[in-house]
């Protein structure tokens, strides 16, 4: 993975000494709190319900061992023990004193991590699929292309205090597993006669209206892709709106101008900044592909594997929900669930965190991935060594076997810390998990994505979950809205919302109306969730969500 | 707007210095910018609210335009912006006493390195 | 059933702990929304809002919050308040956890 040259570590030092003095100008009053505000945002730090909230950046999801201890290092000293793990691949702290976190950032920046434009209205964590590097049906590595773009937005002095924040999003495979159709910019890595660039995919975005991405360009040359960032930033930052929070984001802009008008007015600019970065940038990009080489894959039996799969059907269940399949036949890309029945989504302890930095030393050339989905990757794990680190991971509380099943839930922090929120996430997905589970139904109802957002701004992403739960406040209450039917993957689509939402007691009797209505409706096991609501559409969830008898309508 | 901003530091401000003088709001359409503009000595972009970061693209777009006067930003701009400023083409940054008097020269000359750590001219961007 | 009538408080956020505070009768900063100074309507909370404004150097997103009185105590009006009131429902941090240790 990538490291650091002097210039970062510079860059960062620089940084953080400058975030040290406007932390302790703002404490003598020399900033007001309206100027400190942008300066504590683009460098990660939120005021929350309870406390302030430090976002630390793992660029594209990918860290080492030694960061991974550091972040443990860092729960313990500075928060409450555990951290955050989140749907754009950085992880929160929820706790620490705003007195506290320019120690907190020099320490991130010895294990070359930092907390950078992870907020504000900057341009943010550019995120990548998390089975970069590993997966058999990628063109490339997206992960270089997430380093060099990363490096080019960083500090960028125009784009500082733009309309709104600007997510870029790049995967390698037509496969997308890094949601590239619901971000501002998302990526594509194609090959087009033996050139790679990037199909440019442009006005993605959940949120209050949110809207699925269309193609900008279905081929930018790498050479030409900072400039064209730039161009699309730049015509953005110009016309996008300041009036309305709700209307300044470029899905809004292309939505108000049109597609055309927008292809217009970055091919004007993409004129005057064509030859801007040219060689010297590829020449950069080709020292950042250097640090990206696959790793010292180790040959070896995979008998023994085959023979514990067989014997254990623990470590079976878990193999099959767990692993997918590497593009090395002898190596597993393995998934560690942070949805323990129960738990809250996304969340590690500082013990559980150092369990894993030790295995991924140990076990999977310690390397490490964050995926959206608020889990943690090891991709490169020899098929030899899964039942012992299954067998590790197992007493750490990290072996729960449900990737991809009903309990392995995307939610938000909800109104239990964020400010935004207008109603709590985190308690459905644990009464969803321990549900299901304790009617052990998990593994018949098969693969289902089910994503909870605590308010409008959707960092949940429910408008792609295949069941999403909104969270909202209605006449002082929470109360809980259903969409179905939405898809992140390269089929991207926004779910249907399906009628009144439910209150904070209804809303597990209602999702679990929703199952009985998918296990009477699907052909047999093999036709998951999604493919029978594509074929039998929202009409029968509707009923069975909300029967037709008087004085049964559970909604609100 | 009396002091002048630059990388010395503080020093008054007089317009009557310039010649032609040019005035922008930071919502200026460029494609507006005519080329009779681009002779002048000293164009002015006002930032009506620092978090308002139009100015600098604008900035950016004088200069790859061809512009090769004076060019200042004004308004409320912080100190924590002067590398910005600089790096989006501005020569230097008007002030009022008030903000001066809140922001003094040593914050100002906390930012006067910004060809420093500059990831984007290491990336090839040109001036 | 009867509504409860709705009076006011003055909150914030610490400028550098973070944590949720209320201003109390003497216009001093405390933890314990029970301490809380409270006010029959915004018009009379006014003069000390904009005294708690003024107070860059300690408090953060200065507003007034709904309260009502349940057995003679002050209560959040709404579920928002309850929440800074007491911490998350996930785990027994804020001031949930601090309150034992009185």
């Amino acid at each position: 993975m990538y490291k650091y040259s002097d210039f970062d570590t510079e860059f960062v030092r620089e940084r953080n000494s400058q975030f040290r003095a406007q932390v302790a100008r703002r404490i003598s009053g020399a900033l007001s709190e309206d100027e400190f505000k942008p300066l504590r945002l683009m460098n990660g730090v939120y005021l929350q319900l309870h406390a302030y909230m430090l976002r630390v950046a793992i660029p594209y999801g990918t860290l080492n061992s030694d960061q991974m201890a550091m972040l443990a290092h860092i729960a313990e000293r500075w928060d409450k023990g555990y951290g955050h793990f989140t749907t754009r691949q950085n992880i929160q702290f929820n706790w620490p004193n705003l007195s506290d976190i320019p120690d907190i950032l020099d320490t991130l920046a010895s294990e070359e991590m930092h907390a950078i434009q992870t907020s504000g209205n900057t341009i943010r964590n550019v995120t990548a699929d998390h089975f970069a590097g590993a997966a058999a049906d990628e063109v490339a590595d997206p992960r270089p292309y997430a380093e060099w773009i990363r490096q080019w937005s960083t500090d960028h002095p125009e784009f500082q205090f733009l309309p709104r924040k600007f997510k870029i999003a790049v995967t390698g495979s037509d496969n997308d597993r890094a949601v590239i159709r619901a971000h501002d910019i998302g990526l594509q890595l194609v090959e087009q006669a033996g050139k790679l660039g990037m199909r440019v995919i442009i006005g993605g975005g959940l949120g209050r209206t949110p809207m699925i991405g269309k193609v900008l360009d279905d081929f930018v040359p790498i050479p030409d892709l900072l400039a064209y960032l730039e161009s699309v930033v730049s015509v953005w930052n110009l016309i996008g709106r300041r009036d309305n929070k709700y209307k300044a984001r470029i899905k809004i802009t292309v939505h108000e101008h049109g597609l055309d008008d927008i292809r217009a007015r970055v091919t004007e600019r993409f004129n005057q900044l064509q030859h801007q970065y040219q060689d010297t940038a590829l020449a950069q990009l080709d020292q950042i592909k250097s640090h990206f080489t696959p790793p010292q894959y180790r040959s070896g039996s995979v008998a023994g594997f085959d023979r514990d799969y067989r014997a254990n059907p623990v470590f079976q269940s878990w193999v099959d929900t767990n692993t997918v399949a590497h593009k090395n036949p002898d190596y597993a890309i393995v998934t560690i669930s942070l949805k323990a029945h129960g738990h809250t989504p996304g969340d590690a302890t500082a013990a559980q965190m150092r369990v894993i930095a030790d295995l991924a030393q140990t076990f999977a050339h310690d390397e490490i991935r964050i995926s959206h989905e608020q889990n943690v990757i090891l991709p490169h794990v020899h098929k030899s060594d899964l039942f012992a680190l299954w067998s590790a991971l197992k007493p750490a509380g990290l072996a729960i076997a449900n990737i991809g099943l009903i309990s392995d839930i995307i939610a938000c922090p909800g109104m239990d810390y964020c400010a935004l929120a207008t109603a709590r996430s985190i308690p459905v997905a644990q009464q969803i998990a321990q549900r299901f589970d304790a009617l052990e139904l998990e593994r018949d109802i098969g693969p289902i994505k089910v994503k909870i957002s605590g308010c409008i701004n959707a960092c949940g992403h429910h408008h792609v979950g295949h069941i999403g739960i909104l969270g909202l406040d209605r006449a002082g209450v929470e109360n809980y809205q259903i969409t179905l039917g939405g898809d992140a993957t390269q089929n991207a689509r926004v779910g249907d919302r399906t009628g009144p939402g439910f209150s904070a007691d209804a809303i597990l009797p209602a999702i679990e109306r929703i199952i009985d209505a998918y296990l009477a409706l699907r052909i047999d096991r093999n036709e998951h969730f999604i493919t029978t609501y594509q074929r039998v559409g929202l009409a029968p969830f509707q009923a069975a969500l909300y029967p037709q008898e008087r004085g049964a309508h559970a909604a609100e | 707007m009396n002091i002048l901003v630059t990388d010395q530091g503080f020093s008054p401000l007089t317009h009557a210095a310039y010649g032609v003088i040019k005035t922008f709001a930071a919502d200026t359409d460029p494609a507006t910018i005519t080329a009779e503009v681009f002779t002048a000595d000293l164009i002015r972009i006002e930032f009506a609210s620092f978090a308002d970061g139009r100015g600098f693209t604008l900035a950016r777009l004088l200069r790859l335009r061809g512009f090769r006067g004076a060019l200042h930003a004004y308004g409320h701009v912080i100190s924590d912006q002067y590398a910005m400023a600089r790096r989006s083409g501005f020569d230097a940054v008007e002030i009022t006493d008030t903000l001066a008097a809140r922001q003094p020269q040593q914050d100002w000359l906390a930012r006067a390195n910004w060809q420093a750590h500059d990831y984007q001219s290491r990336l090839g961007k040109s001036a | 059933m009867s509504r409860k009538t709705i009076f006011k408080v003055i909150t914030a956020n610490h400028l550098t702990l973070g944590d949720v505070i209320y201003l109390d009768p003497w216009g001093a900063w405390v933890r314990d929304l029970r301490s809380a100074q409270v006010f029959d309507t915004a018009e009379r909370a006014q003069s000390r809002l904009d005294l708690a404004h003024n107070q860059t150097d300690v408090a953060v997103g200065v507003y007034l919050a709904d309260v009502h009185f349940i057995d003679g105590e002050i209560q959040p009006a709404h579920f928002r308040e309850a929440f800074r009131a007491t911490g998350p429902s996930n785990y027994h941090h804020g001031k949930q956890e601090l309150a034992e240790h009185v």
